[in-house]
């Protein structure tokens, strides 16, 4: 495996991260928002309902959304090397363009962890707090695995769309459906059978719920089921990933 | 005579039913300064483009020092740099970093790098600006850049593709001269295309003149104006061109769109 390659490409990807400012306090503005809006506004009428503390609730869905989000925009940074023409320039290389995938992937998903690691600490100012401090190292484990499975699919996609405006519109489409129909707002104990069928298939539902169990222990589908899932959506991801990147034609 | 160093056989591509190469076979010797010239929509891009390993074709053999550029992808891949027609650095990078990038890519040995990268950019007299971001540079700075970059694994072959489109006659000039040094010098084998006949003129030793995906004539440019009865570079290539205006761009993949537009359009009459 060339280790010196995988490292160069993972390098550039932090690198740009850790330069552009706005875009780390961009990533972070919606976040904040849902903490606030959701977190303090709904909160109150989800205690009265008698459900218990809604921002323990909510935080592990905050942290997976960023991630996704983070995930998904960071391939944007594919689309925008292929349409400025960098990409020429990895793809002409002697290397071979799974080991160039897979160091701009772990870039990508190092970003994604970061975020969701901030997140987490705004939480905490916010007044969310784990249940087990134990078990915030396995549920650092859960973000690392969510991560690389949602930037692999970023990856996917951006490598099927030629235009930001194509993007644009898988982000809608896509996007925005993963995160509000899982289960990373509501518990779906309560919810109409069409929308919990829905949100089951989601995958994003099982990222949700591993780090609720972990975090606020709370679980709906079981811990275990999580992890299987998880890791399948990784594996899924990432062949697709490959697949469409070694079709790139420039 | 010099072995060649670029040989093309038979070299054939096709987009769904439109041919956009057909069956071109040229040679370009060890050391020689090769240009390729033709119209817009003529397969100058989409040649380079098959030779550069980025796009397969769908028939005959083009061989890079001795490579199969299909086969052998990676050892073709070795053997040439190229600068791209449109820009290709990461702009949110340093002018160094984007050096020590390409040079991880290529396997050019730890040892050597840094050493290597200061010549180039001392070269291309960017050494003072490694460190700016490339967002700040101008376009005859990222060029020349390029140009470094792509001779950084010391290839054997250089590709320009339209290498001056968009550059001031300054940094065309001073382009020119150090690729002609580098030919000299270094024995470099030059690829290049270029919409400027002067240029043909005055940098190739050969030039080969595609039209319609086919070969329509190659030598020096006395052999050419001698083949067609003219005085000038310009006069030989409207003559064998003809003088007629071709609509739309050289990138492959649109041939085929324009091809099914302009039937439609056929259609429609």
């Amino acid at each position: 495996m060339p280790f010196d390659i995988i490292y160069t490409l993972w390098l550039r990807q932090v690198r740009r991260y850790t330069r552009s400012g706005s875009r780390v306090i961009g990533t972070l503005g919606q976040p904040v928002l849902l903490l606030l809006a959701l977190g303090y506004g709904i909160g109150a009428i989800y205690r009265k309902a008698g459900e218990g503390d809604y921002l323990q609730f909510l935080v592990p869905g905050i942290i997976t959304q960023t991630v996704l989000l983070s995930s998904v925009f960071w391939g944007i940074i594919i689309l925008q090397d292929k349409r400025f023409g960098f990409l020429s320039e990895l793809l002409v290389a002697p290397v071979k363009r799974v080991w160039i995938l897979l160091g701009s992937t772990l870039g990508g998903a190092t970003i994604s962890i970061i975020q969701g690691m901030l997140v987490f600490i705004i939480a905490l100012l916010f007044g969310f707090r784990p249940d087990d401090w134990l078990l915030v190292g396995p549920a650092f484990l859960v973000l690392v695995l969510m991560s690389l499975a949602l930037t692999s699919f970023g990856a996917g996609i951006a490598s099927l769309v030629d235009d930001f405006q194509g993007f644009q519109s898988i982000n809608n489409l896509l996007v925005m459906p993963l995160f509000f129909l899982s289960s990373a707002l509501y518990p779906l104990t309560s919810v109409p059978i069409g929308l919990k069928i829905i949100s089951t298939l989601n995958p994003v539902s099982y990222m949700v719920d591993a780090l609720r169990f972990l975090l606020a222990n709370q679980s709906h589908f079981g811990f275990g089921k999580d992890l299987i899932v998880m890791t399948l959506t990784f594996a899924v991801c990432m062949v697709f990933a490959v697949n469409r990147f070694n079709r790139i034609q420039m | 005579m010099s072995e060649s160093i670029i040989s093309a056989q038979n070299v054939t591509k096709k987009f769904g039913d439109n041919t956009a190469v057909d069956g071109i076979s040229f040679e370009v010797k060890k050391g020689e300064i090769f240009a390729f010239l033709g119209p817009n929509g003529a397969g100058k891009s989409t040649t380079i483009k098959m030779m550069t390993t980025m796009l397969r074709p769908t028939d005959g053999v083009l061989k890079l020092a001795g490579h199969d550029v299909t086969t052998e992808r990676d050892h073709a891949r070795k053997a040439f740099g190229i600068v791209f027609q449109d820009p290709s650095l990461d702009e949110e990078l340093s002018a160094y970093e984007n050096m020590d990038l390409h040079a991880t890519l290529y396997s050019v040995p730890k040892k050597e790098r840094s050493a290597r990268i200061q010549e180039l950019l001392e070269l291309v007299e960017l050494w003072g600006r490694k460190d700016s971001m490339i967002k700040t540079f101008s376009g005859g700075m990222r060029r020349r850049l390029e140009i470094a970059r792509g001779l950084l694994h010391e290839p054997r072959i250089l590709f320009l593709d339209e290498p001056t489109l968009g550059l001031d006659t300054q940094t065309r000039n001073l382009m020119w001269n150090y690729v002609k040094k580098l030919s000299q010098e270094k024995g470099m084998t030059i690829f290049f295309t270029t919409h400027y006949l002067d240029e043909a003129e005055d940098v190739a030793e050969r030039i080969a003149i595609i039209d319609h995906g086919s070969i329509v004539a190659r030598g020096t440019t006395a052999e050419l104006t001698k083949q067609t009865g003219t005085k000038t570079l310009e006069e030989a290539y409207l003559k064998l061109t003809g003088s007629t205006i071709r609509d739309d761009s050289d990138v492959g993949n649109n041939d085929g769109l324009n091809a099914r537009l302009a039937r439609r359009n056929t259609n429609l009459r």
